[in-house]
């Protein structure tokens, strides 16, 4: 295991490093001057040359890689230009509305989509699996921000029974928090559930022809703890593989989420900074997210480890 | 008799072995007439008598369903219907064009690496790493805040991003062929390498790339549609079924249906396109049932 753990680690170093290189070769190589973007319409060409040379923007490309890159391992992101914020309050600030976000969604796919994909492998073939299957693969069709002005519509604008935008932190009001929470979450869970319960449901189907469920009902097993005990436990694996993929989905799915609902979380960091053009704030946030992303990904490669043996020991 | 039994049993085994045709289903074709449908009226958006989808009447401003405006007129008081066909020829350039981009070189990179093999895959899958390392939307957002939005910038990111994914499908089946006995065969006639991939592998991982492809194209739609939901993807005042959604979520109170008619064409395309993929995944992967 340990050695496991230590190969996969000296993996991610190469691709950090790559990561940070992407990420600087996009805000540095693409066209459109900082010092352009900060001086706006007083940019006269002296001005210009003058903060340039102030923000080292005049030395070669490499060397500047190299500093942004040594400071970024001192924890040294950036500072706002326009908020006078560093990168990385910006980022904590908002990091627990998106973990918070993203939690809640996925723990609602999970309750959606796991008893679903439960009851239509136990009775697959039959109507109400055709019927669940068929909706899933719609739903799969059904992007984020379809559903969210779809939600929006019908509870915040018809029903009037939640809000559409705004946010409260859980520390001072936490009915307020999660009432504002509710159609964002419940937006990115109807984009999870499909995924989960289409893949949790053709694993199941074919764990029932096992032979020790055949064995489990002939001992006179109730059919519940059959398929919520023997049946599901195999599956974790699958569970995790299916999490773990949807990650990346569900960060694109947050942005979009956190603008449509008005909540400061990252993706809202992001989308605030293009439009205000606050590069240094967009270079290290996208940095910030794709090193947590990375991060993610590794420890859903330690989970399948753990749950099963033949990765570790690179069989499979 | 012999010679008779023999024939006998021959057409039994390949009445036995002849692939029953997959049906592919009522809604299958119902998918392929939408998108013919759609495909049409983007092809024809400028013969069509149509108002024009940049036009702005003060004046009618959200204006009902009427016989001059069939779907009424949004916020600025522009032809809905028209912007609504100026729209799917936006998604359906953007999501097209792109997958190209990641079928051509993710397919031939995919090739070469499951082909070539050593350092030059471990090069090719480590790159694509690199890639994958981002949030997709989020690598689409930055690249487009930094080079500007237009539709050429946003057809060439959205195909990038597809490169890993068409690479992994090339690499994938062309591991499982080249060790084939026609690849060996091949080899053994002393083909070259460009002769084995072009002619015996190629035509072998052109079909599930194929598949993939429709699928690509659903995902680019929907990828471009978040763009210019956010306001990011295509420059005003193009219509794009995004931006139209994005526009129309301003006015859910008062004139739900703005956001309602691109929603349910953007939803109807989308799905069109999943089923079709779908499909015809289903028919070159032999495993029945596989997602």
């Amino acid at each position: 295991m340990l050695g496991f753990v230590v190969r996969r680690l000296l993996y991610l170093i190469p691709v950090l490093l790559a990561v940070t290189l992407l990420t600087f070769l996009i805000a540095s190589l693409l066209p459109g001057d900082l010092a352009y973007v900060i001086l706006g319409d007083q940019a006269t060409p002296e001005n210009v040359a003058a903060l340039r040379h102030d923000m080292g923007l005049d030395q070669p490309i490499w060397w500047r890689y190299l500093s942004w890159l040594g400071h970024v391992l001192q924890g040294d992101f950036g500072r706002s230009f326009r908020t006078g914020q560093t990168v990385l309050q910006a980022v904590t600030e908002r990091l627990p509305v998106s973990i918070e976000l993203m939690l809640l969604a996925e723990i609602t796919g999970l309750v959606i989509g796991v008893p679903l994909a439960i009851v239509c492998a136990a009775k697959s073939g039959g109507a109400f699996d055709r019927f669940m299957t068929g909706t899933a693969f719609g739903m799969l069709s059904v992007p984020t921000f379809l559903s969210a002005i779809l939600l929006i519509y019908l509870f915040a604008v018809e029903l009037r029974l939640l809000p559409a935008t705004g946010y409260v932190p859980f520390s001072e009001d936490p009915v307020g928090n999660l009432r504002f929470l509710v159609l964002p979450a419940l937006t990115l869970a109807l984009a999870e559930w499909p995924g989960i319960m289409r893949v949790l449901r053709s694993d199941m189907i074919s764990t029932l022809q096992e032979d020790y469920i055949a064995l489990a009902k002939a001992k006179g097993l109730k059919a519940s703890r059959i398929l919520f005990v023997h049946a599901l436990k195999p599956s974790s694996l699958t569970l995790v593989t299916v999490t773990g993929i949807n990650i990346g989905r569900l960060i694109g799915g947050a942005l979009i989420v956190e603008t449509v609902f008005a909540l400061p979380g990252i993706g809202r960091l992001l989308v605030g900074a293009i439009y205000t053009r606050d590069l240094i704030i967009l270079q290290g946030a996208v940095l910030l997210v794709a090193v947590g992303f990375v991060m993610v990904n590794f420890i859903v490669d330690l989970l399948y480890a753990i749950l099963d043996p033949r990765i570790r020991h690179g069989h499979a | 008799m012999a010679t008779l039994e023999l024939t006998i049993r021959e057409e039994d085994v390949t009445a036995a072995f002849v692939p029953r045709p997959r049906r592919l289903g009522v809604l299958f074709w119902i998918a392929i007439g939408w998108m013919a449908l759609v495909f049409a009226v983007a092809i024809l958006a400028d013969i069509l008598p149509l108002p024009s989808p940049t036009d702005m009447d003060m004046l009618e401003r959200r204006a009902p369903v009427s016989a001059e405006h069939w779907l009424g007129t949004d916020g600025l008081g522009r032809d809905e219907l028209a912007r609504l066909i100026h729209g799917a020829r936006i998604s359906l350039v953007v999501g097209l064009c792109a997958p190209m981009i990641g079928f051509v070189i993710g397919g031939a990179l995919g090739m070469l690496a499951g082909y070539v093999r050593g350092r030059f895959e471990t090069l090719v899958v480590g790159s694509m790493d690199v890639l994958l390392a981002f949030p997709p939307l989020i690598l689409a957002l930055a690249v487009t805040a930094f080079v500007g939005q237009s539709i050429l910038n946003l057809t060439f990111i959205l195909g990038v991003l597809g490169i890993p994914a068409f690479m992994r499908v090339a690499r994938a089946a062309t591991l499982t062929l080249a060790r084939r006995e026609f690849v060996i065969a091949a080899e053994a006639l002393g083909a070259t390498h460009a002769r084995i991939l072009l002619r015996e592998l190629l035509p072998n991982v052109l079909l599930p790339l194929v598949a993939f492809f429709l699928l690509g194209v659903a995902i680019t739609i929907v990828a471009e549609g978040a763009l210019s939901f956010l306001g990011l993807g295509v420059p005003p005042p193009i219509s794009s079924w995004g931006s139209m959604i994005g526009e129309g979520r301003e006015s859910l109170d008062v004139a739900p249906r703005l956001a309602f008619f691109p929603a349910f064409a953007f939803f109807l395309t989308v799905l069109s396109f999943n089923l079709v993929g779908d499909a015809l995944k289903a028919l070159t992967d032999p495993r029945q049932g596989a997602l």
